[in-house]
């Protein structure tokens, strides 16, 4: 073990640790439009309330790089942004810390923390930041007579012909095999731990194989839509939210079965600016900081913020389609994530 | 001769040319030492960690080896020892007091899939048990957590996961798995292999492709004058400046659904629908030759430029008529380029990433893209590690056939 370190850690070494005890505090979220949003509600008015110097770096998620500073003791990042999916395991395998949920402070209507935020954004090791969504969307361009409603059109490539775009991985696209094929949300993830179940989805998903478009990350599935690669895609709903608003776009979000899930602030264990990777956590997590994060149309997980938001701006949010959708199941997908991965990719090949 | 020679020197000489000898020896070693220090640092010790990684997994033998003691002796059919099952119970209690009892789920998750929030509820039930009352009743207290506990299978499982040494990554990597009885079987889900023999067949096309197209280019600039070469030079080292993400990129925007390509034959009435091309073997095929096109052209040139063309002419002037002449005796003078180029080309291809993962949708996956998989989001570090060290040995195989068959003292880079 100590063998593997030491090879790790000159490894790291040689291959340049930046410098990032240069700055106070290195803060690591997803970048593009939800990492400006951060910046502009989040960082900005830390950084110019405390004059803490603040780093704000990008990864594209999963717990790979939390799992390297780890094993080689060399703890980069203090404070990550982390998908609920992925908090599960970085939280029981100790890359992230606890976090004593009584550090935070109430909401701006004076409502005690542990009331104001919805019950799953206080995770043993994070605090909720957003509540965003996996949705589908078409084009209307497409389907000039009205598009498709349901998940079930979405595999009803008979009356929506058309191509589907749909991110690489089981992930969601398991989840929705199911209940288009009539599987009640509250017992798909049941039924995806059988193997008969398993094979239903893949079954269900061999009927529009042919139609489907993969691709792998969230900023495609707006430009497959955009230039005719498919008719309709699954999307991170603030993607599609951003191209109808910012650029006018001719789509149509649908929130049937959609599958939603939470970001947190988390600190990485082991770092050396604890107090103010908490301190900085309990400033982005107050009710104004959170409310901002409606620009990208992720809703916020405080109930004082979401009582902030204009009217007309909270259709658009998952927060108002929740009796829609499916939680997404971080503790299924830590058991048979990497089972249905490689069933998954088998499937692909075949 | 030279030891005749030194014999023959006084003593005195013969030190002074020794020490003469050791300095420039050290001078030498001082002037690549840098790199090598490098090189140690950057490139072997994490690729040598990496290949040990693939079959020496400590994690499991490390976190619990009381447990793994007290299983030591049972016969792998029934449930295990209620002794065994309490030395368990005390581990996943201290492990989930230290927060890594998902280290240990992830890792018994790995040869049972489910088992993983098993065990993590479990822990999380334990945590705040008394000492003494998981010493007296910890049997009881696992199997009241989660009945899973009573299936032998999950024995099975924690106790495959605790050997230290181990290689069952490389038997996944091969699509094989071993059973219970100790024989090795096919794995249900085939994978690796497909992946390893298309990621070889797709290596090779690219490589006769940047041929077809490298050849006559380089021969054409080794033929003509040296500012029309250089200035040919120039398009064939323009694209190798240029970031290859950017080159991939444009690769999206000419071959999407309504991009230039489809826009062109659209418009010329060649094709009424837009061809799919983006997201296929097709797409990665044509920008990997595209991008590696220079490391066949740059050799192939810098060979063919020091062959005199005097041989031809004498060839032809013996009554050789051109395409004999040039089997003859240019093609086998060039070959040294031709070797090194082709080397190159399908070395690079066979661990490309970046561009198959960006333009090649399904089919155009290669193993490298498994392996980011197994990096990045399935964790699986020793069997990412597994299927890399296959890839090291199997193009090592393969030079090795080459020099046997061809001989690497033919390949010249210039």
């Amino acid at each position: 073990m100590k063998y593997h370190h030491l090879l790790l850690a000159a490894g790291a070494l040689a291959l340049g640790a930046q410098g990032a005890t240069a700055q106070d505090l290195t803060v690591t979220s997803f970048g593009g439009a939800y990492g400006a949003a951060q910046q502009e509600h989040m960082i900005d008015p830390y950084v110019a309330a405390t004059g803490t110097n603040i780093l704000f770096e990008d990864y594209g998620g999963g717990v790979a790089e939390m799992k390297a500073q780890s094993e080689s003791g060399n703890i980069q990042w203090d404070v990550v942004d982390i998908e609920v999916i992925d908090l599960e395991r970085a939280c029981s395998e100790g890359y992230v810390a606890v976090i004593d949920h009584s550090i935070l402070p109430p909401g701006d209507d004076g409502t005690p923390a542990a009331e104001d935020f919805i019950p799953e954004a206080l995770h043993e090791c994070g605090v909720g930041n957003i509540v965003w969504s996996i949705i589908f969307a078409h084009s209307d361009d497409a389907y000039p007579d009205g598009g498709p409603q349901t998940i079930v059109d979405f595999f009803d490539t008979e009356n929506f012909p058309g191509k589907r775009g749909l991110r690489k991985r089981p992930q969601v696209n398991m989840e929705w095999a199911l209940m288009a094929d009539g599987v009640a949300p509250e017992e798909v993830y049941e039924v995806l731990a059988t193997e008969e179940g398993q094979q239903r989805a893949f079954d269900k998903l061999d009927t529009i194989k042919d139609d489907i478009v993969w691709y792998d990350s969230w900023s495609q599935a707006p430009v497959l839509l955009n230039d005719g690669g498919a008719q309709m895609v699954q999307s991170a709903n603030g993607r599609i939210f951003a191209a109808i608003k910012d650029e006018g776009a001719p789509f149509t979000m649908i929130w049937d079965s959609h599958v939603y899930d939470l970001d947190v602030w988390a600190v990485m264990e082991g770092t050396e600016k604890m107090d103010t990777a908490l301190d900085f956590i309990k400033s982005a997590t107050m009710t104004i900081p959170l409310s901002g994060m409606q620009d990208v149309a992720y809703g916020p997980t405080r109930r004082s913020a979401q009582a902030l938001l204009p009217e007309d701006i909270k259709q658009d949010l998952p927060t108002a389609h929740l009796d829609k959708g499916l939680k997404a199941d971080g503790i299924f997908w830590a058991d048979f994530g990497e089972s249905l991965g490689e069933k998954f990719n088998e499937w692909l090949l075949q | 001769m030279v030891k005749a020679h030194q014999h023959r020197l006084p003593p005195e000489d013969a030190r002074n040319a020794a020490r003469e000898v050791r300095a420039r020896r050290l001078r030498a070693f001082l002037f690549v030492a840098p790199l090598l220090a490098f090189i140690t640092f950057a490139f072997v010790a994490p690729i040598a960690s990496m290949l040990f990684r693939s079959a020496y997994n400590p994690t499991v033998a490390d976190l619990v080896p009381d447990s793994l003691q007290a299983l030591a002796d049972w016969d792998g059919e029934a449930r295990p020892s209620d002794a065994a099952l309490t030395q368990f119970a005390i581990d996943l209690k201290r492990l989930a007091n230290d927060r890594t009892s998902g280290q240990l789920a992830e890792e018994v998750n790995r040869f049972l899939p489910g088992t993983s929030s098993v065990v993590k509820s479990t822990a999380r039930q334990l945590r705040r048990v008394e000492d003494t009352t998981l010493a007296d009743t910890g049997a009881t207290l696992l199997l009241e957590a989660n009945a899973a506990w009573s299936e032998p299978g999950i024995w099975r499982a924690l106790r495959k996961a605790g050997q230290t040494y181990t290689s069952s990554y490389y038997l996944t990597a091969l699509d094989l798995e071993q059973t219970r009885d100790g024989s090795i079987q096919q794995r249900d889900t085939k994978i690796y292999l497909q992946l390893y023999s298309k990621t070889l067949w797709m290596a090779l096309i690219i490589t006769l492709l940047t041929l077809i197209l490298g050849y006559p280019l380089a021969f054409h600039m080794a033929h003509s004058s040296t500012s029309h070469a250089n200035f040919l030079m120039v398009f064939v080292l323009l694209p190798f400046w240029t970031s290859l993400l950017v080159r991939t990129t444009s690769w999206i925007a000419l071959l999407q659904t309504n991009g230039v390509v489809n826009s062109t034959l659209m418009a010329l009435g060649l094709t009424g629908d837009p061809l799919e091309m983006l997201y296929t073997q097709f797409s990665t095929i044509i920008a990997m030759t595209h991008i590696l096109l220079p490391f066949m052209v740059l050799p192939l040139y810098s060979v063919m430029r020091g062959i005199d063309p005097s041989y031809m002419r004498a060839a032809m002037s013996m009554g050789s008529r051109p395409i004999p002449a040039f089997l003859r005796i240019y093609l086998p003078m060039s070959l040294p380029g031709l070797s090194a180029g082709a080397l190159l080309v399908f070395i690079i291809s066979v661990g490309y990433y970046i561009t198959p993962a960006l333009v090649g949708g399904t089919d155009g996956q290669m193993i490298s893209n498994i392996i980011a998989f197994h990096m990045q989001q399935s964790n699986n570090w020793e069997l990412a590690a597994a299927l890399g060290s296959l890839l090291l040995f199997l193009i090592v195989a393969l030079y090795w056939l080459y020099d046997k068959f061809i001989g690497a003292g033919n390949i010249k880079l210039g």
